[in-house]
């Protein structure tokens, strides 16, 4: 789409795309007053907002939870599907062949993704859909009115439950054995990481998976629960600092700086994130490293957070098939039906 | 002893994966290119290799080619069922065996003829020892042909299209198919009256399977997105477009117009369907029983959110173990009803090869103008069986995309439009697709709890105004659908209706009731659900109307029963699932037991 970039004099709030932040706002949020998926929508809306994106090149995806009716409060111009619980993923799969130059935005939950729908969360992560994929991560279901999720962690109490016997899912470690090329986690009160992480997976070509921990203030905020505010600010654990640079911007890559101390990556569009590592030898591009500092964090009760692994240059789902170029919703008659002497070709190789 | 001629029925009896297959579907073909009506049933079991397989060839002058209960000649190939098979042969019949096989022949009754199978193929030096067991059913081929008449250059051109004109494996099968033929013919003396004779009455006819036509249909349909998961009898549906693909829709830059995905699971596959038909792709998955069970929930969504997409439902007996490998007309009240809530679906039901192709494309014009998923209830018997057929015609009318609005007709309705709006008094709202540019061309997709624009509502009045206009799209979708096909003759005193692949049995029965019982039958053929209109007109003309049907409780009379209180006491249920193609004298019978003479005639 060929917006009109801003004039001289045209009032500053406009971003390259010509658009308001207004324009990438979606409907109130009808969520609980505090809770963590309300702060990811608001990063959704900068981030998309700071990055140019044109809203009508965004597809919108959710399953069913608290967490999936937040695309609604966001991009009110992209289109969106509310699908099933846990069977968003494929919603998802089917849609991006429509149009092959859109992105995918999806927000799942705990429930959706590692419950009801792991098994295809698995495979959208295998066939590496062109989408980013967040989990709003708390622990516990919001709308049935607090249950355990597979996320949660053993021993934790809830009113109506009691203890939770069970060891957690861990949905970045789930994304990495299915061979996921982007793995992140992050932590709804840590905005500035949050937002960088939506501009890096919005980057990425493939899938990009955000595990984003977001403490449900109504169901699950124990202090000592590893979903809750408190547990996260005290137990979060950035792998580094990370900092998104818009493409033709690249001069931010100072040559003076040291390796070991930055790692930077370039993502399919021309664009770098840029990891400060606190552990100088983080690499998020080795998969056995990034499995081992999941398995690390979780041992040590830490919240590992950042950019885990990422994997570019790996072609997207719609890429292995070779479309053509115009988008497939576009083709027309001509395209689509073979032409009339081809029926008697066909009947000729029956028998 | 007379002749009787072009009109008895073969069986083989081999052992699952023995490689059986070619040698059957070679005498099939060969019969039809000789020109005489024939059909081939393979019933087979839930297995890849060592249980007992049959395969059934009808070979009928006056064209009946529904599959007989009782045959004339039985072809015993496999230790394990010969005592049964020996059972089976018809009084005055003919037994072929294989000779190594040595069992006590306790019949005197039909004509006897051993066969030295493996002496014949050690004989041949040029067949490597692997290949032994396969080729070898190609001996039973070559006796057949020289005891009951198949023309073996009919037989080269059956070969040389299952080889798809491979010089090697024709050869090898062929000379087995020669020496069996050579060895029959100094060997056997013909005690049985059953020829073959050349006639003229496939001429201008295809022969195919339904999915194979149902695949090829739904690309001169213009699918472009396909999601399947592995499923006996519907597998071969989706493999068949992979097949296909390639040749029809070529294009000169090498790109694809199309993709064809395999899913982890049913419920992936109907997901990634929807999605794509929500995206305006021509989109389609095609399953079975078991796997239409997993695919439920997101039906209903479909229907909700009204979205276009085409399931094929390949039909057969479920679930779980058991007979998977069995036809079924089992699934026709579940699919009407799927999903929860208040669910109606459009169903189309095929009853002959052509007519899969005809559904095949005319499946996605229906379900985008009515923005709505469209079942197309095909059974095993018409997916997997070779049918004579006639042959496809290419779609008499151009494409049907329904009411979509691109980035243009936003912008002349100045963003005024509504998705769920009923503009046009129909039902049938307008949508649009991803991709579309315009600023006000979005929406946010949901299953219920939308008003006219797509808004986010639980106001009872809306969701009562929703499905009333729900209901009223279905009304409409009577005038879309297919009308049945009908079958009469003056003086008709009864009706019968039935769908799908029972035409040929129902057709042979009709006759019969007419010729041996003095009973005269009009037939009506449903093609479609909801009714259309000839249904109402034939179900007024009748005091008895016999529906027949392959499942237990008659699925499709208890939907006339609820369409047509006033005649319910007229429907009779002839309702029958065995799991076996349909055969004229269980639907002889089961008329005849349910039939009511009229009062004057008792």
């Amino acid at each position: 789409m060929t917006q009109p970039l801003p004039m001289a004099g045209a009032p500053a709030n406009l971003n390259l795309a010509g658009l308001a932040k207004n324009d990438y706002r979606g409907n109130p949020s009808t969520l609980c007053q505090g809770c963590g998926h309300n702060s990811i929508s608001n990063q959704i809306v900068s981030a998309m907002y700071e990055m140019n994106i044109v809203p009508e090149n965004v597809i919108k995806f959710s399953g069913i939870g608290c967490s999936s009716k937040s695309p609604t409060y966001f991009l009110n111009r992209s289109f969106g599907f509310n699908s099933l619980h846990g069977r968003m993923p494929s919603i998802a799969t089917g849609s991006l062949f429509g149009d092959h130059t859109l992105k995918g935005l999806a927000v799942s939950g705990d429930g959706d993704t590692a419950s009801i729908g792991m098994g295809q969360f698995k495979h959208v992560v295998r066939r590496n859909v062109n989408m980013v994929y967040i989990v709003e991560n708390n622990g516990v279901y919001g709308l049935t009115k607090g249950q355990f999720s597979a996320t949660a962690e053993r021993g934790l109490s809830l009113k109506k439950q009691g203890a939770n016997q069970y060891m957690p899912v861990d949905i970045c470690m789930e994304a990495l054995v299915s061979n996921a090329t982007f793995v992140a986690r992050s932590f709804a009160g840590n905005a500035k990481q949050v937002k960088e992480l939506i501009k890096a997976a919005m980057s990425h070509n493939g899938i990009a998976v955000l595990d984003i921990i977001s403490p449900c203030v109504t169901f699950n905020n124990h202090e000592n629960a590893y979903h809750s505010y408190a547990w996260g600010k005290d137990h979060e654990e950035p792998l580094h600092d990370i900092t998104y640079i818009a493409p033709r911007n690249e001069i931010i890559l100072e040559e003076e700086m040291k390796e070991g101390e930055i790692r930077e990556v370039s993502l399919h569009d021309g664009s770098v994130v840029i990891l400060k590592n606190l552990d100088k030898h983080y690499n998020p591009t080795d998969r056995f490293e990034a499995l081992r500092v999941l398995a690390e964090a979780q041992q040590n009760n830490w919240l590992a957070t950042g950019l885990i692994y990422i994997e570019t240059g790996k072609p997207s789902l719609t890429e292995i098939y070779n479309l053509v170029e115009t988008p497939l919703n576009r083709l027309e008659e001509p395209d689509l039906r073979p032409a009339p002497n081809m029926i008697d070709k066909v009947n000729a190789l029956m028998f | 002893m007379d002749k009787v001629i072009n009109d008895f029925s073969i069986i083989v009896g081999t052992k699952n994966g023995s490689g059986s297959s070619t040698a059957n579907n070679t005498i099939l073909r060969a019969i039809f290119k000789m020109g005489i009506p024939v059909s081939g049933k393979n019933l087979f079991p839930s297995n890849i290799q060592g249980l007992p397989t049959w395969y059934t060839i009808r070979a009928n002058k006056d064209g009946f080619i529904a599959r007989r209960e009782e045959n004339e000649i039985v072809v015993a190939m496999n230790p394990d069922s010969f005592a049964r098979d020996l059972a089976s042969v018809a009084p005055g019949g003919a037994f072929f065996y294989a000779d190594d096989i040595k069992q006590p022949i306790t019949r005197a009754d039909i004509a006897v003829y051993p066969m030295p199978v493996k002496q014949i193929v050690r004989g041949d030096q040029s067949i490597p020892s692997d290949f032994r067991d396969l080729v070898g059913n190609m001996v039973y081929v070559g006796i057949l042909a020289q005891m009951i008449g198949i023309d073996l250059d009919k037989i080269q051109a059956a070969l040389n299209f299952h080889f798809k004109g491979k010089q090697k494996p024709i050869d090898m099968n062929l000379n087995t198919v020669r020496a069996g033929a050579e060895w029959a013919k100094a060997n056997l003396e013909k005690k049985d009256p059953f020829q073959l004779e050349p006639m003229d009455k496939t001429d201008g006819l295809i022969m195919a399977d339904g999915n194979t036509a149902a695949a090829v249909g739904s690309i001169f349909g213009g699918v472009q997105f396909a999601a399947w998961y592995p499923i006996t009898p519907a597998s071969s549906l989706a493999e068949s477009l992979n097949d296909y693909f390639p040749l029809l829709r070529k294009r000169e830059d090498g790109k694809h117009t199309y993709a064809v995905l395999q899913a982890e699971d049913e419920l992936a596959a109907i997901g990634m369907a929807i999605g794509a038909g929500w995206s305006g792709l021509r989109s389609m998955t095609s399953t079975s029983g078991p796997g239409l069970s997993l695919m439920t929930e997101f039906a209903g969504l479909a229907y909700y959110a009204e979205i276009p997409v085409v399931v094929w439902d390949v039909q057969r007996i479920g679930p779980s173990t058991g007979l998977p490998t069995r036809t079924s007309q089992a699934d026709l009240t579940f699919v009407n009803s799927m999903g929860h809530g208040d669910t109606q679906s459009v169903i189309l039901l095929p009853g002959s090869i052509d007519e899969c192709f005809e559904f095949g494309w005319r499946a996605f014009d229906i379900a985008e103008q009515l923005q709505a998923p469209i079942f197309v209830l095909s059974d095993l018997d018409m997916g997997m069986n070779q049918w004579m057929s006639k042959p496809f015609q290419y779609p008499d009318a151009p494409m049907q995309r329904g009411k979509v609005l691109w980035d243009k007709d936003i912008e002349e309705l100045k963003g005024n439009w509504g998705r769920y709006l009923d503009k046009d008094g129909d039902g049938i709202p307008y949508r649009t697709v991803p991709g579309n540019k315009h600023p006000m061309s979005s929406y946010f997709t949901r299953g219920t709890g939308h008003d006219e624009n797509a808004r986010y509502t639980e106001d009872s009045s809306v969701w009562l105004r929703n499905m009333d206009r729900l209901k009223k799209k279905y009304e409409t979708a009577r005038k879309y659908v297919p009308a049945p096909i009908s079958y009469t003759k003056p003086g008709a005193t009864i009706g019968v209706m039935g769908y799908g692949s029972t035409e040929a049995a129902i057709l042979e029965a009709v006759h019969q009731l007419e010729t041996e019982h003095g009973i005269k039958a009009d037939f009506l053929r449903v093609r479609a659900l909801p009714f259309t209109q000839e249904v109402t007109d034939f179900v007024e003309k009748y005091d008895q109307i016999l529906v027949v049907e392959q499942n237990r409780d008659g699925q499709l009379k208890q939907l006339l029963t609820i369409e047509y209180p006033d005649q319910a006491a007229n429907f009779k249920s002839v309702a029958f699932g065995d799991g076996m193609p349909a055969s004229a004298r269980w639907v002889r019978e089961g008329i005849l037991e349910k039939y009511a003479q009229p009062a004057e005639q008792r």
